[in-house]
């Protein structure tokens, strides 16, 4: 099966040839490792091989640049080195974390999902205006996961029977989602029920003076679920082997239909959790929240090293990315002096870093 | 049959249908919507409005119509367009004389010399690095409302300059300026690449990359062609938005506007899978989003509902041109006439 997932695709046409090194274990070389046996060089080697690696290389540059960041964000601010900062990356992001989990899953098959930002602020007003009418959060929120399930069940309809680009079918998606936050009110519903307003004050210990929120503990089983579900089930595989090439996992066999309406069925989820994991955060509803908030979910699976054309990637991947959208969100606001447009240039600056390295990695393969 | 076979499977028989559809909406629900007066010699009635309005999309529209036909995209429209108003506003406010004709001249060439640059960066991106196009505009998107908040510092820079205002709101002969410049722009597009054999090599270069640049086409110069022209009606289409209101709004200029001048291309039947383009679909395509938006405050419905129509529009006219209906569509028609024939054997 790793051959598969492994086997070089072909892109814009240019004819497949076989890979260089041996498939699967990080395209390490023979000559580099075979050439000097102290450890040190076998140590050195491996990591060459693991940086070289379409496959891994672009998550580890993430790892050691987050790690880099968090680490000069400490040295340069005091305050910054905590464990309390790392953990509120997550307590910031968690809705982010959802969000490009199920970003993941699209862009694992080649496609896109432009409608995560306005599912999000959908699901945020249904919360919203359904719990102002008295509704039990019981109801409220399985339904919500529901109806943003089903949205995205018909996306993927749209995109699979009616071959409507993904880009298309899943912007009218947006369009929709977007319009309705606006005909179910117009301005900001604030949330009273006393479960959620629970869920959003209440603070899980962790012991040493840290604590994270629930919505970290959703996000992170939302994560290890991905996780086992990308690599320890048959749907997980054929969701790689589609983004390997669709033609070939056609003939062999693999459900590809099926999959490939079913990831934007899991983008929706996602995006629906996401939401009420957001309306847990501000508590509350309003049509404009998480405007570009797709780019910001696109931006973490491309800096976490998912390829933009499909069958690369890991779900970890894109929680560093989120992490590191995080950490520089941070740092603007430790510097102080930093206006708020700065992180957008250098969210921009780091897309483009990354898409280049995976295009060089990517063209040593070929 | 065969004759109206050929009118329905034409490709811009659905978007012409819907524009029809909205006119006659329009004109049920308010009676005068056809009529254009000329009041101080300047056109003014519903379909002048539309045309006006319409202009912005459509500018930009026609540099993402040929952008799409080499198979690709360009995000980054909305972000140069804001880029552009500020470049413009800044130039203008921190002159001595705002209200100077040579002022705003400098400003709009200082902007639109800018787009120019943004359109070559674009241009590099894809054809030399040779990312993918959604991708490679995403970084000027997300970069772009970043570097235009940058030059207005934050702020809503309002100017007050009568020649710049007269970019957005006023009258040649009569037409609306905004017009004019949409017409020339639509006209030097539809003649330089439908009069020359341009045309034909970008829907090549969309059709098949590798095979135009193995028959002596500099493929890459095209792309870059292509992606500075879209940029530059980005900008001129943001000095238009940004004269109208006389303000440089660097987050909301041009919001959005990437995905309608994205939504006119595909209604006007254009394939995002590069290839053939039509310019006059691209034309109707903005006419139809346009008189959708006006439809809905004719009509009375709450403007902010607008963006559930565009969907459903979105949604009829793609279902409409996918194959898969073409498919079942023809499949029908070819049972009906089997049954007919089979009545006429019976007979």
């Amino acid at each position: 099966m790793t051959e598969l997932l492994d086997a070089p695709r072909r892109t814009d046409g240019r004819t497949p040839r076989p890979p260089h090194g041996p498939a699967g274990t990080g395209g390490r070389r023979p000559g580099w490792s075979g050439s000097s046996g102290s450890a040190l060089a076998r140590f050195g080697s491996a990591a060459l091989g693991l940086l070289t690696s379409p496959k891994y290389g672009p998550v580890t540059v993430t790892a050691v640049l987050f790690v880099a960041v968090f680490v000069v964000g400490g040295i340069r601010y005091r305050g910054f080195f905590s464990g309390q900062v790392f953990l509120n990356l997550f307590v910031d992001n968690a809705y982010l974390i959802v969000l490009a989990v199920g970003m993941t899953f699209v862009i694992l098959t080649g496609g896109i999902d432009l409608s995560v930002g306005a599912v999000v602020a959908l699901s945020g007003m249904i919360a919203a205006s359904l719990l102002q009418t008295g509704w039990s959060p019981a109801v409220v929120i399985p339904l919500i996961l529901v109806l943003t399930s089903v949205l995205g069940l018909l996306v993927g309809l749209m995109i699979h029977v009616f071959k409507v680009q993904p880009f298309i079918a899943t912007l009218a998606a947006m369009f929709l989602a977007r319009g309705l936050c606006y005909v179910i009110s117009q301005s900001s519903i604030s949330i009273v029920e006393p479960t959620f307003v629970q869920l959003a004050v209440s603070r899980i210990p962790l012991g040493g003076g840290l604590s994270v929120t629930p919505s970290v503990i959703i996000a992170l089983a939302v994560v290890a679920l991905a996780v086992w579900v990308l690599h320890a089930t048959r749907f997980g595989r054929t969701v790689y082997a589609i983004g390997g090439g669709e033609q070939s996992g056609l003939l062999m066999g693999l459900p590809v239909a099926r999959t490939k309406v079913l990831v934007y069925v899991i983008s929706g989820f996602c995006s629906g959790l996401a939401g009420v994991l957001f309306t847990f955060y501000t508590l509350s509803g309003y049509p404009l929240t998480a405007v570009g908030t797709e780019l910001d979910a696109i931006a973490a699976v491309v800096i976490g090293g998912t390829l933009l054309t499909g069958g690369y990637g890991f779900v970890l991947g894109s929680v560093l990315g989120v992490l590191v959208l995080g950490v520089i969100q941070t740092i603007i606001t430790f510097e102080g002096t930093l206006s708020s447009w700065w992180t957008k240039i250098f969210i921009g600056a780091l897309l483009l870093v990354f898409i280049i390295l995976q295009k060089v990695l990517t063209s040593r393969r070929r | 049959m065969s004759g109206l076979a050929k009118v329905v499977s034409h490709r811009l028989f659905w978007p012409i249908v819907m524009l029809l559809v909205l006119f006659a909406i329009n004109l049920v629900a308010f009676p005068g919507f056809f009529t254009i007066t000329v009041r101080d010699g300047q056109l003014f009635g519903s379909l002048i409005d539309i045309l006006r309005n319409g202009a912005p999309t459509l500018i930009i529209a026609v540099g993402m119509t040929l952008v799409i036909a080499t198979r690709g995209i360009d995000l980054s429209v909305g972000a140069v367009a804001a880029i552009s108003g500020a470049v413009a506003c800044s130039i203008i406010l921190g002159s001595p004389e705002p209200g100077n004709l040579a002022t705003v001249a400098v400003a709009v060439a200082v902007a639109l010399l800018i787009s120019l640059v943004l359109g070559v960066w674009n241009g590099f991106l894809v054809a030399v690095l040779g990312i993918q196009p959604i991708i490679a505009t995403l970084i000027l998107m997300t970069a772009g409302r970043g570097v235009a908040m940058l030059i207005t510092e934050g702020q809503i820079l309002t100017v007050n300059s009568p020649p710049f205002k007269f970019l957005g709101s006023g009258f040649w002969f009569g037409v609306p300026v905004a017009v004019v410049i949409a017409a020339v722009v639509f006209g030097i597009a539809a003649l330089v690449t439908r009069r020359t054999a341009l045309g034909m090599l970008i829907e090549s270069v969309g059709i098949n990359p590798e095979a135009s640049r193995q028959a002596g086409l500099r493929a890459r110069g095209l792309l870059f062609a292509v992606y500075t022209f879209c940029a530059l009606c980005a900008a001129i289409a943001g000095l238009i938005l940004t004269a109208n209101t006389a303000a440089a709004d660097a987050n909301n200029t041009g919001l959005f506007i990437e995905l309608d001048a994205i939504l006119a291309v595909v209604i006007g039947g254009t394939s995002l899978a590069g290839g053939r383009y039509t310019l006059f679909g691209t034309l109707v395509g903005a006419l139809v989003i346009q008189t959708l938006v006006t439809t809905v405050y004719t009509v009375g419905i709450p403007p902010i509902a607008t963006m559930v129509f565009k969907a459903a529009v979105v949604t009829i006219v793609c279902l409409l041109q996918s194959p898969t209906t073409a498919a079942s569509i023809s499949g029908f028609r070819r049972r009906l006439a089997a049954r007919a024939g089979k009545g006429l054997a019976a007979s």
